[in-house]
């Protein structure tokens, strides 16, 4: 396997003398002659991808000696050096690289549409914002924040526990149920992400009932080779930054490994107006992989750490329903202060520990064993204002700690059938440190124990069909330990149906053990067609549950930026969700268009309603408990690319999603409005790759939500007066510009630097997302500007 | 860069081990420190000692409603001297929560409202350390007009004491966050 011969047709034909500016053509093919679209072709700082018929064209190489590379996932890279002369041709056949494989199985068949999937390069402009930030260049899928810092994706109208997120092939558990706990991962360490918004996650888990993100760390090939790059960041809006800064290193025996670190430092943001007081962050990550690919057994060890300090809008933090009317009303944060880097309650302190070990070893036929464990903790602590003794101390103080195995095999029965099949087993605890926050926790105490099994079948009907599926059986166990309020323990009527719960009292709580036991099955089924060259038709239709989660079921507290009480409830079931989506594909080599209409029909959708308003000595409380109705969401997104003329491109994505509870008859809350984005852009090869781009973004106001307000009695004026408290209406929509640009120099030998400038929110647009949790305290983010130094060596 | 590396791995070797343990044993039920079950504002005037209290045993976050009790009607033409007394008393024994408030009293400061122009509010010392009202100690005195009304108190946290009107007890520009906010149904005959 060491010795690969390629074979390589070179043809150096028509030597022209007159021009210097040479061009190198030709095909890309598999090692059965079949074309390879897609393939990068990189001959200095010139680059081309094959098209569909495994062709390629760059133009404008200089005449000189210069290295190529011919790259494609799941095969050997091509390294030469070509004496550039005249125009040349190279026609490549490339070797499939079997330490690739477990790339290639489950990825090949559906995931392949190119809209679901963000590269290198388009990562790298997010290198200082976030993971979320990132998922919204993929049309249908939107973030949930709070503030600007905390962004959470949301997938065809659902976020959360309904979303998997999945790092380097391990389940990130980070406690994502919260709405204001935003993934613990680095965007950095992501070579590629994708998003699955069907279920061809199985393998993953069987409860992805919104969809999964895939990230996948950057691909370190079997070569002696070592490489490298370091990203700064700078902008005005934060003033701050960050850097980043990876090296990798691969040999050609097989050895390999990388060190990735991150530091990042941001002061308060601003909206066009004013200051949004306390919203600064923090982020120190590092990550490092060591791994082996041998010829027929390979390992890895993967660890990263994840650290981030997150202000929270000082104004966003109320204690009752008068603070949020007067917050509401007013139009403007009710706390603003001068510009600072500090960073006070109300905040976030984060840290995600993820360890890894995994081990495959492959078969003749291109079988493969692979076994994972992993590790994951993760430390959340939340600080409030708070007064005396407790000033310092947080108000949330969780660990959860996860550990999985998982043994997958797969492998192949005839050319036209592939299989997968796997096992997987975890133990999860969750520790809340009472004594260290004094405040009654919210989400207790548990273990937890998961076991699944899962079966992937591929079979190749014939050149334009393939047909998919795949079954996956999950089964759950938790135990946990609670305080409840026995005035709520009444309240809530468990003093019947779940007395048996009870294992002791203190004072005036119950101390409760909830055990609960989950079976699931899920499935999915899918096809993709090519109806002709240019046109695919992708169809699936898939059936997962999701288990309650631990703030589903045990929430019981007022949420200081929403000003409400929360309440989980004991009864909850799982929810079952089947999701019909298809995705039309039509491509030529200047134009794409991406059609994904779906349906999801969720039983016992769990949302939150609000139900009553109860009376304290900070007044009244609007009260939200968990309910289950059945939900139907209604969706359509759109990707369309288009090379208009030479050197210039359009991209545009759109998005709708009409969300209904059947149950009631009226809109699901918290559905992202119709939004679509256009980007036309300027590429220029020869003037140092210059690329400019100008991107409008427009989100319509969402007409479509529950009406939630309510009034209560305010006390500020001497009279008791009834006022209407305006939760519930949508802010109205926007639409933003924002430009973007970039060029790259050779600096050093093999080093590349590439200056980017951009201006997010060019015209300083005053705007609120319906979306945003800190809505009704504050405007969005003014203007922006911000330099990006990237060194590739 | 070579420093948190080594930091970090030592960091996740020692995480294997603890989570090996189990430190999960319960900690105890939590008493929140800074829950205020109960207000007791005591007016005492015209030879009268009279009683506003609003007793909420669950707290907050509890679904049982506050007690609120008045122990009688108060006088016309009349200055009360009143004082604000403010306790846990889930927490046992029960802890004094006026105590923490003039601790830090440039950070609070209570407000009075009442409704049907019953009467006018003044306060009283101690003052913060800027020299700004808290409001621990009051002043309520009845006009001459009889009939019955709402009495509001309104605490509030961190509050822009400079703000035009708020040392005078307006709490229109105040801001701040609501710690308490009780109002109590008065008589004056």
């Amino acid at each position: 396997m060491r010795y690969i011969i390629l074979f390589v047709f070179l043809i150096i034909g028509n030597q022209s003398l007159v021009y210097s500016q040479n061009t190198l053509s030709g095909k890309i093919t598999d090692e059965k002659n079949q074309p390879l679209a897609g393939s990068h072709i990189h001959v200095a700082a010139f680059f081309a991808n094959s098209d569909e018929s495994g062709n390629y064209a760059i133009t404008g190489i200089p005449n000189a000696r210069l290295q190529v590379f011919i790259e494609y996932l799941g095969y050997k890279t091509l390294d030469t050096i070509l004496d550039f002369q005249g125009n040349s041709t190279l026609n490549v056949p490339l070797k499939p690289d079997v330490s690739q494989l477990q790339e290639v199985v489950l990825k090949e068949t559906f995931v392949k549409n190119k809209a679901q999937e963000i590269k290198t390069a388009t990562i790298e402009k997010y290198s200082s914002e976030s993971l979320g930030d990132a998922l919204k260049e993929i049309s249908g899928v939107s973030s949930l924040k709070t503030g600007n810092t905390i962004v959470k994706p949301i997938i065809n109208g659902l976020h959360s526990s309904r979303v998997l997120i999945i790092n380097n092939n391990v389940r990130l558990e980070d406690q994502q149920w919260g709405a204001e706990h935003a993934p613990n991962m680095d965007v950095n360490t992501a070579g590629k992400i994708s998003v699955i918004k069907g279920v061809n996650g199985l393998q993953f888990g069987g409860d992805a009932i919104g969809g999964t993100v895939v990230i996948d760390p950057p691909v370190i090939p079997i070569k002696d080779t070592i490489f490298g790059k370091t990203i700064l960041n700078g902008q005005s809006n934060g003033r701050g930054g960050s850097i980043t800064s990876s090296l990798f290193k691969g040999y050609q025996s097989g050895w390999n490994w990388n060190l990735q670190g991150t530091f990042k430092y941001l002061g308060d943001f601003e909206a066009p107006g004013y200051v949004l007081s306390n919203t600064g962050n923090r982020e120190k990550n590092f990550s490092g992989r060591l791994g082996y690919k041998g010829e027929n057994q390979g390992f890895s060890f993967f660890y990263s750490y994840f650290n981030a300090d997150i202000g929270i809008l000082r104004a966003s933090h109320i204690s009752s329903t008068s603070d949020l009317i007067r917050a509401i009303n007013s139009g403007e944060p009710q706390y603003i202060s001068d510009f600072t880097h500090d960073i006070n309650a109300p905040k976030q302190q984060l840290q995600h520990h993820l360890g890894k070990i995994n081990y495959y070893k492959l078969f003749s036929n291109n079988r493969k064993l692979s076994l994972q464990y992993s590790f994951q903790f993760n430390n959340r602590l939340e600080f409030d204002l708070r007064r005396g003794d407790d000033k310092d101390r947080p108000s949330l103080d969780l660990d959860l700690k996860t550990h999985t195995l998982n043994a997958d095999f797969e492998g192949n029965h005839a050319d036209n059938f592939k299989y997968k099949v796997g096992i997987n087993g975890g133990f999860q605890n969750n520790f809340a440190d009472t004594e260290n926050t004094n405040v009654r926790a919210l989400i207790p105490n548990y273990d937890k124990f998961d076991a699944g099994a899962y079966a992937i079948g591929n079979y190749t009907v014939n050149d334009r069909l393939s047909i998919e599926t795949g079954l996956r059986y999950d089964f759950s166990h938790i135990d946990a330990k609670k305080y409840f309020l026995k005035s709520r323990w009444t309240e809530r009527g468990y003093d019947n149906e779940f007395s048996h719960f009870i294992i002791g009292e203190d004072g005036q709580q119950w101390y409760t053990n909830p055990v609960f036991s989950y079976h699931n099955f899920s499935g999915s089924a899918g096809s993709i067609y090519e109806i002709n060259e240019k046109l695919n038709l992708t169809s699936n239709v898939s059936v997962t549950s999701r288990n309650p989660n631990p703030s589903e079921l045990f929430s019981d507290g007022l949420h200081h930026s929403t000003g409400q009480i929360e309440l989980g409830d004991l009864r909850l079931k799982r929810e079952v969700s089947t999701k019909f989506s298809t995705a039309l594909n039509y491509s030529t080599s200047r134009f794409s268009l991406e059609i994904n209409p779906y349906a999801n029909f969720v039983n016992d959708f769990k949302v939150l309603i609000p139900m009553t308003i109860i009376l304290s000595n900070r007044g009244p409380f609007p009260v939200w408990e968990y309910r289950q109705v059945d939900a139907r969401l209604l969706g359509v997104d759109i990707t369309a690319d288009y090379d208009f003329a030479k050197n210039w491109n359009w991209h545009s994505t759109a998005a709708f999603v009409y969300g209904e509870d059947l149950t009631t008859n009226s809109a699901l809350i918290d559905m992202p409005p119709f939004n679509f984005n256009n980007t036309v852009r300027f590429k220029k090869a020869n003037w140092n790759n210059l690329v400019v781009s100008l991107k409008n973004e427009t989100v319509l106001t969402q007409k479509r939500y529950p009406n939630n307000d309510f009034f209560v009695d305010l006390l500020d004026t001497g009279e008791p007066v009834s006022t209407l408290v305006a939760i519930s209406k949508p802010p109205k929509g926007y639409s933003l510009l924002h430009f973007n640009s970039e060029m790259s120099f050779d600096v050093f030998e093999k080093s590349k630097m590439t200056i980017g400038f951009t201006i997010q929110n060019i015209l300083n647009t005053n705007y609120r997302d319906y979306l945003n949790r800190t809505r009704y305290y504050s405007d969005d983010l003014g203007r922006n500007f911000r330099v990006q130094l990237k060194l590739n060596y | 860069m070579k420093k948190i590396k080594f930091l970090s791995l030592s960091l996740v070797t020692a995480l294997f081990f603890t989570s090996c343990s189990s430190d999960d044993s319960p900690a105890g039920a939590v008493n929140e420190d800074e829950v205020i079950t109960t207000l007791t504002a005591t007016l005492t005037g015209g030879g009268q000692v009279i009683i506003l209290k609003s007793q909420d045993l669950d707290g907050a976050e509890g679904p049982l409603a506050p007690v609120v009790t008045v122990s009688g009607n108060l006088m016309a033409n009349t200055t009360y001297t009143g004082n604000l007394d403010l306790l846990n008393e889930a927490a046992s024994p029960a802890e004094s929560i006026t105590e923490e408030i003039l601790e830090e009293a440039g950070d609070h400061q209570f407000f009075f409202t009442v409704s049907n122009s019953l009467g006018a509010f003044g306060y009283s010392l101690p003052n913060d350390e800027n020299g700004n009202p808290v409001g621990v100690n009051f002043t309520f005195t009845t006009g001459a007009t009889a009939g019955t009304g709402t009495l509001a108190i309104i605490l509030r946290h961190q509050p822009n004491k400079s703000a035009a009107g708020v040392a005078t007890g307006n709490i229109a520009n105040a801001g701040g966050e609501t710690d308490i906010q009780v109002s109590f149904p008065i008589t004056v005959q």
